[in-house]
């Protein structure tokens, strides 16, 4: 039998039974179209915090106080601060690392903004004009923190665009003279509009000089230390010359945790990673459902069509064209399945990206590949049964069979 | 030309049900020359289609050799019994088995498919057969919606595309009325007459006395063999 006819003769035997046809086919699809969608659903997650992440700045290094047991980079670090002596002169001492090429510092606390009877909890951010370079923001309106002494308290303020909205709605912020805590402060600018961000939200936030944060919150102690490489290449030496440096400011002790972000881009990146692949290993086992589910419409198929088996062996098809037309209908049966599988979930991937436009649910090359690939195995596998009971049908008995 | 086309010698077929066993074919002993239109006759359950099959390699007997064209056909392997199937042999059976799905072009064409024929070639011996057939116009029409005696030429039309040597036909007219048997038979013999051995089993004793030679079958063996016009047929080889 020649290659073409045999395909044919297994699509038009497909085509013969709708119903049959349509069961496996929508088996096989689910089981892709499952891959697809949820691989797109973890690779998306991957790539939203990788991409949250990397768009903190980039070259990034960040001192945290407090020590980490394994020096790698650990979740709890990135969400406690513990308290301890890391000083707006432990950030100045960094500028002097050649590897170093900026730092802000960074204190944090929650305190209230009130503006013409308007009032409302803000988180404030204590931080120097270095803040806006490294971390890569841009300001709507007025100009940054002023440059200069990190110690110098001057009383002024740069705000969230959601802040800006909130206290001020059609009034001009800028030049305002609003409160915060217990401190008058003169709003100089206003932060473009961030969107939602991992960590923290710039759009609500209040930044001040660091000085003023420390009084505000009566404390010494900086929340972090943001450093900025001078390339990519220096994020290790600079991490290292950093350690180095609060180490012998700290009597020799190493109390910080340094992290890089490339070191929590990879974590990340491996922890979502592994996520993907679990969720596709769990959609492959519907794969492996819709196999047996193939195995068995199969061999139902094969027992409703064993006169037409012993008609074709009386015809002259020998048990090997028998067992091939039957492998064929079960592998086409699968490809179908998978392409329509494949089209659903990029369907399904597709509208979760027009309902959730911030997060990119692709599903990766590698798992569309793997399902399609299994599909067609499992679906080729799970036929090899049927076609074999096919094959050897005796041709008397067949025949006979009405 | 009187070698033998096909030459049975000491046939047995049994079947076994459980313990029991029944003995389908004893000792038979059968030649038959190429061309010849041999009538099966018998009562049910005789050995008749048991026969046939045997004949046209669908099952092996449990003794006895089978030379087809001077070959030994019962040792062959499955795959060189299928080729011979494909060659040499046509089938036609009382209850038509048309693929349902397939029309009557592709129903007869599909020997030809199994043999991988080049479709060229097939669409030609396909259109030649269905106007030889009278099926000219029913080519695109699935066996629903043929009548029986139209399905039965499809039937016939596929067991001669491919050129046969032997056309064995079980009960052709079985399931048909008076004159589309009549009709069927007719065009049986016409391929007879051109050279074909015709095998028909039959328990019509009117039809099978048109064959110019009757075997009768009773309990597994054969118990008459009657010519009309004396055939010779050469001894063993
Ligand atoms: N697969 C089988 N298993 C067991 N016994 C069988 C089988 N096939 C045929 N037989 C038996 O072999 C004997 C011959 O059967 P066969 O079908 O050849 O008879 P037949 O002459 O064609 O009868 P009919 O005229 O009814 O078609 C019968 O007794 C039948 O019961
Ligand atoms: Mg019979």
């Amino acid at each position: 039998m020649r290659r073409p006819d045999l395909i044919r003769f297994a699509r038009d035997a497909a085509a013969g039974n709708p119903l049959r046809t349509f069961l496996l086919v929508l088996a096989m699809a689910i089981g892709v179209g499952a891959v697809v969608v949820l691989t797109a659903l973890g690779d998306g997650a991957r790539r939203y915090v990788l991409d949250e992440f990397s768009s903190i700045g980039s070259n990034l290094v960040i001192v945290l106080p407090g020590r980490s047991q394994t020096g790698g980079f650990n979740p709890a670090n990135a969400i406690t601060s513990t308290p301890r002596d890391l000083t707006i002169d432990d950030a100045q001492a960094l500028l002097r690392a050649s590897a170093v090429h900026r730092a802000a510092p960074l204190a944090v606390g929650t305190s209230e903004i009130s503006h013409a009877g308007r009032l409302r909890e803000v988180t404030v951010a204590g931080t120097t004009a270095e803040f806006i370079e490294v971390r890569r923001l841009s300001l709507a309106q007025g100009r940054f923190l002023s440059p200069g002494d990190w110690r110098r308290a001057a009383p002024e303020a740069v705000i969230g665009a959601k802040i800006r909205d909130e206290m001020f709605g059609q009034q001009p912020a800028l030049g305002q003279l609003v409160r915060v805590g217990d401190r008058r402060v003169r709003i100089v600018g206003v932060l473009a509009a961030s969107g939602q961000g991992l960590g923290m939200n710039t759009d609500e936030l209040v930044l001040v000089p660091v000085a003023l944060a420390q009084t505000m919150f009566n404390s010494n102690t900086l929340f972090r230390i943001l450093v900025e490489a001078t390339s990519r290449e220096a994020i290790e030496p600079a991490s290292a010359q950093v350690g180095e440096i609060i180490r012998l400011r700290h009597e020799g002790e190493q109390d910080v945790t340094i992290i890089t972000q490339d070191a929590v881009l990879a974590t990340f990146d491996r922890v979502l990673g592994t996520l993907t692949l679990a969720v596709a290993g769990i959609a492959a086992i519907s794969l492996a459902v819709a196999g047996i589910l193939v195995m068995n419409v199969m061999l139902v198929s094969v027992t409703q069509r064993t006169s037409e088996v012993g008609l074709l062996k009386a015809l002259g098809a020998s048990d090997a064209t028998i067992r091939n037309a039957f492998l064929c209908e079960a592998a086409i049966l699968s490809v179908a399945g998978a392409l329509l599988g494949f089209l659903v979930g990029h369907a399904g991937a597709a509208l979760i990206r027009l309902f959730y436009p911030a997060f990119p649910a692709y599903p990766p090359d590698w798992a569309v590949l793997a399902a399609l690939a299994t599909a067609l195995a499992t679906g080729t596998l799970f036929g090899v049964l049927p076609a074999r009971r096919a094959a050897r049908l005796d041709a008397v008995l067949a025949l006979s069979r009405r | 030309m009187n070698t033998a086309q096909i030459e049975l010698t000491g046939i047995e077929k049994l079947f076994r049900l459980g313990d029991s066993t029944v003995l389908a074919l004893r000792d038979i002993d059968l030649c038959v020359a190429a061309g010849e239109y041999i009538a099966v006759m018998g009562p049910s359950g005789s050995g008749k289609s048991t026969l046939l099959h045997i004949l046209g390699l669908l099952d092996r007997p449990d003794s006895g050799s089978y030379h087809l064209e001077g070959r030994d056909v019962t040792t062959l392997s499955a795959v060189e019994q299928a080729r011979v199937r494909s060659e040499r042999i046509g089938f036609v059976f009382q209850s038509f088995h048309l693929v349902p799905r397939l029309t009557a072009a592709e129903n007869i064409a599909l020997p030809m498919i199994l043999a991988g024929i080049a479709p060229a070639q097939r669409a030609q011996r396909v259109a030649r057969a269905l106007r030889d057939y009278g099926l000219d116009n029913r080519a695109d029409h699935r066996p629903d919606q043929l009548s029986g005696g139209q399905r039965q030429r499809v039937a016939i039309a596929r067991a001669t595309i491919m050129e046969p040597a032997v056309i064995l036909a079980d009960e052709p007219t079985g399931n048909l009325d008076r004159a589309t048997g009549e009709e069927v038979m007719r065009l049986l013999e016409s391929l007879n007459e051109r050279g074909v051995t015709l095998i028909v089993v039959t328990h019509d004793g009117v039809l099978g006395s048109r064959a110019r030679r009757q075997l009768l079958i009773e309990d597994g063996m054969l118990r008459a063999d009657r010519r009309r016009p004396a055939e010779p047929c050469a001894g063993p080889t």
